[in-house]
């Protein structure tokens, strides 16, 4: 016999789930932020300025597409550029989605269910701007086409020896699984809206989501099989996703590219992005809707040990990376280690260390993972820290390498920067219409949680 | 609580989605057929040509050598068009007041080329050349199909990258002996196998021949 654990699941005292609720709160609660309260002001403007930063988006592509990648800072012997910068912060964002979800759903993490549908959503939005970058880098991206395998007049296939033909592979699965895993966890919820939706619109679009769920025994049994299904399938892609990213980098030979820790340090700081962001999105959500029951400091407080956690790692492949310069012995190996700590980016790597190692030092003390303003302000720097990790991984060791005659600079142009905060806006003005249009959180999650909690009260 | 939608709506629901997947299928395979066709590629689509030249007509029923006009073949990138004159050095005596010539008489008179009407038109990004493959042992008709028969010109083959790697990956199909480059009716002996590959040996036909650079140049 095992000894009758706290209602929370863990130690700690703050809840899951604020104690008072019935399934009727909970249902009111969720489905009235997007049946009955008010279009706001707030949403409004909101809405607005991130779809001005979506024009901006379709501008700078625009622009792109008519007069090709030259806009873009790009050049020998920097091709990535901000491009590839971008598409690995944004892949690595969606990660927490991802782990939030199925991970933690395989490993019954109670703390996981009032945040895993927008964090699920947030995954998708990632993904959708992360895929922009690749795309529209290739040139002509109206012939992306080419890198699927099918049988076409050139009679080629992709080179399945590179990894940026796994790439593709890898995020496409990931999207559509993403997707899929998304909207299947939607549909009892789909329901519940159709069924309390007073206008006649709302009860066909939320109906015809819904897919003719009735609630059935049968429904719920299939509906568990294929969640659980979708969330062994996804559980490898928190790995696999970001370690073919990483495979971009440490197959190609460059000097402080190609190591082995890539992958593991990769996915670290994928997860160590993805729950900065979690953070960042949950803190003005909770607040501004009053879902400070739901999301309680307990989630927050697992957020910051788990940014903590893979801050850690993260720190670790840094030092890791220094280590290995100095102790493998190779020079143009040592010279990227100098060049990042000395050279001409240098100010941008000591950024990052601090952003990455230093900031998240802070949760090791619960007053600060509990206060709200300091759960916000650091999980934007993790996140600033960890797009520069990117741009220096990208840039310091294209801009030297073996060659000291095609060594160059790389600077971002205009059109870089409007492109990058063009996906900003695209994420967050999807993210808007997320929150008015959708149930943001898990409604029959959460009811189920209620009744666990309460079930446990009882026994106890 | 009043039903949304009707009772039939499950049925319509599922004949869409897996109807969908045929559909999407349906696209694909349409999508791969028009590519290929002869629509698109312009295979067998006789072009008019200013004077109305029949190959038919000059090499099955005159006997002339493809090198008689195109005389670079054997030495250039470029087969060669030929120049006025080469018509002329017959049709000054035969034929010489025949109004279908007419074009090919005015040519001359004023020097200006006639606007002949390319059949094979290769995309610039590919780099093609002659010369090396009536070396490496390729007949003319491998490619330009049966000329011999065309009383009006027309392109043979697709031209799709997937052609012209057929025999690149495979020139054991295609090979043929250097005398034979020029004859129109060869065929492979019985026992094509043993001079196909005692020919790609003799003539070096190498490993190279599909990398990206060997046609982009």
């Amino acid at each position: 016999m095992q000894p009758p654990r706290p209602a929370n699941g863990s130690g700690t005292s703050t809840p899951v789930l604020a104690p008072g609720h019935t399934f009727g709160s909970i249902t009111d609660k969720i489905s009235s932020i997007v049946l009955a309260r008010k279009t706001t002001r707030g949403w409004m403007l909101g809405l607005a300025v991130s779809f001005a930063l979506v024009m901006v988006l379709f501008a700078s592509l625009g622009y792109l597409i008519v007069r090709g990648t030259g806009i873009w800072g790009i050049n020998a012997p920097v091709m990535w550029g901000f491009a590839i910068v971008n598409f690995v912060w944004w892949i690595g964002i969606g990660h927490a989605g991802t782990l939030i979800s199925a991970i933690l759903l395989l490993l019954k993490q109670p703390w996981r269910t009032s945040i895993n549908r927008f964090a699920e959503a947030m995954t998708l939005f990632a993904v959708a701007c992360a895929g922009i970058f690749p795309l529209m880098h290739m040139g002509r991206p109206w012939f992306f086409y080419w890198l699927t395998p099918y049988p076409n007049t050139m009679g080629l296939q992709p080179q399945f020896r590179s990894p940026l033909v796994w790439d593709v592979f890898a995020v496409t699965t990931y999207l559509l699984v993403s997707l899929m895993f998304w909207y299947v966890g939607l549909i009892p919820d789909m329901a519940t809206l159709r069924d309390r939706a007073k206008n006649r619109a709302a009860q066909i679009v939320f109906g015809f989501l819904a897919m003719g769920w009735r609630g059935s025994a049968k429904h719920w049994f299939r509906y568990e099989q294929a969640y659980l299904l979708l969330a062994g399938l996804a559980t490898p892609l928190v790995v696999s996703v970001h370690t073919v990213v990483s495979f971009d980098f440490a197959v190609a030979i460059l000097p402080g590219w190609h190591t082995t820790i890539f992958p593991p340090y990769f996915v670290a700081g994928a997860i160590f992005s993805g729950f900065a962001m979690v953070l960042t999105l949950s803190i003005p959500i909770r607040s501004i809707y009053g879902l400070q029951d739901f999301i309680t400091l307990r989630h927050l407080d697992n957020m910051a040990k788990i940014i903590l956690a893979t801050g850690m790692l993260v720190s670790y492949g840094y030092a890791m990376e220094g280590f290995m310069a100095w102790y493998g012995g190779n020079e143009f190996e040592q010279y990227v280690a100098l060049n990042r700590l000395f050279g001409p980016y240098a100010p941008v790597y000591w950024l990052l260390l601090a952003c990455n190692v230093i900031s998240p030092q802070i949760f090791w003390f619960k007053r600060f993972r509990q206060s709200i303003p300091v759960l916000f302000v650091v999980s934007l720097i993790v996140n600033v820290g960890m797009w520069l990790e990117r741009f220096i991984i990208v840039v310091t060791s294209l801009h030297r390498d073996y060659l000291p005659s095609s060594w160059d600079m790389y600077y971002p142009t205009f059109w870089d920067w409007a492109t990058y905060i063009g996906t900003i806006g695209l994420f967050v003005c999807l993210l808007f219409l997320f929150v008015r249009f959708l149930p943001m959180i898990s409604i029959f999650e959460m009811r189920a949680l209620q009744s666990e909690v309460q079930g446990k009260e009882q026994t106890t | 609580m009043p039903q949304i939608f009707h009772r039939s709506f499950n049925t319509i629901s599922r004949l869409t989605i897996f109807g969908s997947l045929f559909v999407l299928a349906g696209i694909f395979w349409a999508g791969n057929v028009y590519v290929r066709s002869d629509y698109v590629t312009g295979v067998g689509e006789a072009r008019d040509q200013p004077v109305p030249f029949s190959h038919q007509h000059h090499v099955a029923g005159l006997g002339i050598d493809c090198r008689y006009c195109h005389t670079t073949v054997e030495s250039s990138a470029f087969a060669g068009i030929p120049p006025t004159r080469t018509c002329i050095n017959c049709h000054q005596q035969i034929w010489a007041k025949s109004p279908m010539l007419e074009v090919v008489r005015e040519s001359w008179r004023t020097d200006e080329s006639i606007p002949w009407r390319r059949v094979h038109n290769l995309a610039d990004f590919a780099y093609f050349d002659h010369s090396i493959h009536v070396k490496k042992g390729m007949g003319c008709a491998t490619c330009h199909g049966p000329v011999h028969q065309m009383p009006l010109t027309w392109q043979h083959a697709s031209l799709h990258m997937e052609w012209c790697l057929e025999c690149h990956r495979h020139p054991e199909r295609h090979i043929r002996p250097r005398d034979e480059i020029f004859n129109m009716e060869w065929v492979p002996p019985r026992d094509g196998g043993k001079l196909a590959a005692k020919l790609i040996d003799e003539y070096q036909v190498r490993s190279t021949k599909t990398d990206c650079s060997t046609c982009h140049r």
